[in-house]
């Protein structure tokens, strides 16, 4: 191996892409290449480093020095004054508390109180395109042990005993779910990871894919094992390339190296992946909904039972796992169900992956134990609010999720309590919202989505979202009025008891809180009035349009 | 240029024989629709009913099972579109990062309506449920390229590169 002096880490992440790091990397590895230092110093591209908003990010180590907001010029002054003449550029540096390095320096001391990386142990280190950087941290070794050592019924049961739960949304314990899918005997059974990740706000499941992808492959692999399944699909939604890119490169090293494919470790054990890429349909990340797709079907939702654990694609007892959850799995077996148990509290273990979005300073991802009160996480990890202005409302979970206000701030991050005050933790999105919103304004937003979404199905749901939506323009438009209202939330209940699934069944989660917490907000719309300033008669142009289109 | 001269959404027997050879490599594979339908609308950027016919012969499955998917995915369609596809996310999270006013002055700079084609064949916009950039929100997707932290001025100037 050789040794370099230098390791420049350039962030390739989806939203760093996004802010050209690419371009940034072909610059920083032109001017090495040009001052002929292309022996001393290794350039890697590696996953989403964390700190999104203040991408590009290129991280320097040994020093661990990481910079913030990178640009062609900027790169030119890494190379000459850091890299050359070893002087880091202070100017550039990045200041938030973000970031997964600084590992060995400057590690400030929120960081260490509140980040756990457990699930994203690896991203952001390593390079997820080359397969050896995986198996340097150990990679496969887990499963090859596994093999070896444990039945399939002790890794069912450790699972079970870790307490983990799914965290695609519905928090159903996967132990359970393996155990259901495993006691059933069929001539093929089927492990499908949930990749379809498409509720606003979420981007957790794209950041591991794109930075630690064979992570997920191994956790395929042990789920298989436990469960008796010798085929996995990734179903990953067709607008994420580079996720699909990413995936597509590890499973063809994987298989090279004999990690994929048939007799894994000499087991007699077979496991192989392959890729289904969605179309464009948020619906399609229910399960059911998902092997329908996956069939080439519309992605329509069906009838459960039966479960997919018993019934799922072609008929096959079918674990349908997300893909956040099934990184956990190496986690667990690597490291025991007590260590893994110690994080979190005792109704939810583990660690939890958030993304922060909205009026927040540091908008990126975190991973944390669970149970941290959202106050820490906005003020603390996320900086507090951007712009100088104060807090009005945050909604946990996705766009299902509830909407909490001020006053629920110190809430508990965990399945459990965020019951409590009408929110579920969801996919792990914290949407911040800032007082120059109107809440009005923001649930139209929230409505539209369901609306546009809708399958189209069931009556409910279909029918439903669009009067919801048209209720809460009208009284943007200081057009409804009590009785609409009224009229709207009885029709959200009717639809939370009698929609198919759970996209019908949501609008509720997030009115509820909004009536109750921003009463008199709605009251001021009542009467023609909006505190924020930002409601007036005739509003939603674009969504207007859209709506026709779509209705 | 009008819609119906530009050779783009001329369908001849060359395009058809593509299509077809497209069906041919997942005949009788009913469950590899959606993968083909991706690959015959890269070939014009939708897909025209005749395509369709033929996709449903290939895989041999009724063609109003063909129809039915191809318009239940937001990613395809079945109306003729510009060269270049964008993107625009309008969930909450994006909204709350001014979103829609950016999404107001693109609309008024290239002068279409959200599902429309710019006169000039280059463009049409879609909406699409959150495209998992919200970290860096208002942001648009052009093709298979992501553009984030966006404003007025950064926009148009990205909208350039496109032709
Ligand atoms: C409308 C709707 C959309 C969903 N989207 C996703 C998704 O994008 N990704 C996901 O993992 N789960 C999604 N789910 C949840 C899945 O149905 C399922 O519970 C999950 O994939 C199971 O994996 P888990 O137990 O690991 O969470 C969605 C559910 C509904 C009702
Ligand atoms: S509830 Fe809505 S999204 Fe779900 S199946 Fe019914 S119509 Fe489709
Ligand atoms: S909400 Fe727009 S990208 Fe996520």
């Amino acid at each position: 191996m050789e040794f370099y002096r230098a390791h420049v880490l350039v962030c390739g992440g989806s939203p760093c892409v996004t802010l050209g790091c690419k371009a940034v990397r072909e610059e920083i590895e032109r001017l090495v290449k040009e001052k002929r230092l292309e022996r001393e110093i290794c350039i890697i591209e590696t996953g989403c480093l964390g700190a999104c908003e203040e991408g590009p990010i290129v991280v320097v180590y040994p020093d661990g020095t990481v910079y913030s907001k990178v640009n062609i010029d900027a790169a030119r002054e890494i190379v000459n004054e850091h890299l050359v003449r070893g002087r880091p550029v202070k100017r550039l540096q990045y200041k938030g508390k973000l970031t997964s390095v600084s590992r060995t320096e400057n590690k400030s001391k929120d960081y260490f109180q509140t980040q756990k990386r457990v699930v994203l142990e690896n991203v952001g280190l390593i390079n997820p395109n080359n397969i050896d950087d995986y198996i340097l941290k150990d990679g496969y070794k887990i499963l090859e042990e596994t093999l070896d050592h444990l039945s399939p019924e002790e890794v069912v049961n450790t699972i079970k005993r870790s307490g983990l739960r799914g965290r695609g949304g519905a928090g159903f314990p996967t132990g359970t779910k393996l155990g259901v899918t495993a006691r059933t005997t069929a001539d093929q059974k089927y492990i499908v990871c949930n990749a379809d990740e498409g509720e606003p706000g979420t981007y957790k499941d794209r950041i591991i894919m794109e930075g630690d992808p064979h992570k997920i492959l191994e956790g395929m692999a042990l789920c298989g094992y436990a469960v008796g399944a010798t085929k996995g699909y990734v179903y990953i939604r067709g607008e994420y390339y580079q996720s699909i890119a990413t995936i597509r490169t590890a499973i063809e090293q994987a298989r090279e190296l004999g990690l994929l494919g048939t007799n894994l470790f000499d087991s007699g054990f077979d496991f192989d992946v392959e890729i289904k890429e969605g179309a464009g349909s948020y619906v399609c990340g229910e399960e059911t909904a998902l092997i329908q797709s996956m069939e080439g079907k519309r992605g329509e939702a069906t009838q459960k039972p039966p479960y997919p654990s018993t019934s799922g694609l072609w008929g096959k007892p079918t674990v349908v796992i997300n893909v956040e959850t099934v990184a956990n799995i190496v986690p667990i077996l690597k490291h025991g169900v007590d260590w893994y148990k110690s994080l979190g509290t005792p109704s939810s273990s583990g660690t939890k992956i958030f993304t922060l979005s909205g009026n927040v300073n540091n908008r990126g991802l975190i991973e944390v134990p669970m149970g941290i009160p959202l106050r820490e996480i906005i003020y603390g990890i996320g900086g507090g609010i951007s712009g100088g202005r104060s807090f009005k409302m945050a909604q946990i979970g996705g766009t299902a999720g509830g909407c909490l206000s001020e006053a629920q701030l110190d809430t508990p991050l965990d399945y459990e309590n965020l019951q409590t005050v009408g929110s579920s933790l969801g996919s792990g999105a914290i949407l911040v919202v800032d007082d120059s919103h109107c809440i009005v304004d923001v649930a139209c937003s929230m409505l539209n989505f369901f609306a546009h979404e809708s399958c189209g199905q069931c009556t409910p749901c279909r029918e439903g979202t669009s009067r919801l939506l048209q209720t809460f323009r009208k009284l943007s438009e200081f057009t409804a009025t009590k009785e609409d209202l009224d009229l709207a939330i009885k029709l959200a209940r009717v639809m939370q008891r009698t929609s198919l699934c759970a996209s019908g069944q949501s609008p509720i989660m997030p009115l509820e809180g909004i009536m109750q917490n921003f009463a008199s907000e709605i009251e001021a719309h009542l009467n023609q009035e909006c505190p924020a300033g930002v409601c007036h008669k005739s509003a939603h142009k674009t969504l207007g349009k859209e709506a026709v289109i779509n209705g | 240029m009008n819609q119906m001269t530009n050779p783009a959404y001329q369908i001849d027997d060359n395009y058809l024989d593509q299509v077809e050879k497209i069906a041919k490599q997942h005949s009788g594979r009913a469950e590899d629709l959606v993968l083909v339908l991706h690959k015959v609308q890269a070939l014009k950027n939708y897909l025209p009913r005749t395509a369709l016919n033929v996709v449903a012969k290939g895989l041999n499955v009724s063609e109003s099972h063909v129809y039915g998917v191809a318009t239940y995915y937001s990613m395809l369609s079945t109306k003729p579109r510009g060269r270049h596809i964008i993107r625009i996310c309008e969930s909450a999270p994006c909204h709350v990062q001014k979103a829609r006013e950016l999404i107001d002055a693109m609309l008024e700079h290239l002068d279409i309506e959200i599902g429309g084609t710019t006169k000039d064949g280059r463009f049409t916009v879609e909406t699409t449920s959150c495209l998992g950039l919200c970290a860096v929100a208002p942001v648009v997707m052009i093709d298979d390229k992501v553009y984030g932290n966006l404003d007025r001025d950064t926009l148009f100037e990205v909208l350039t590169k496109y032709n």
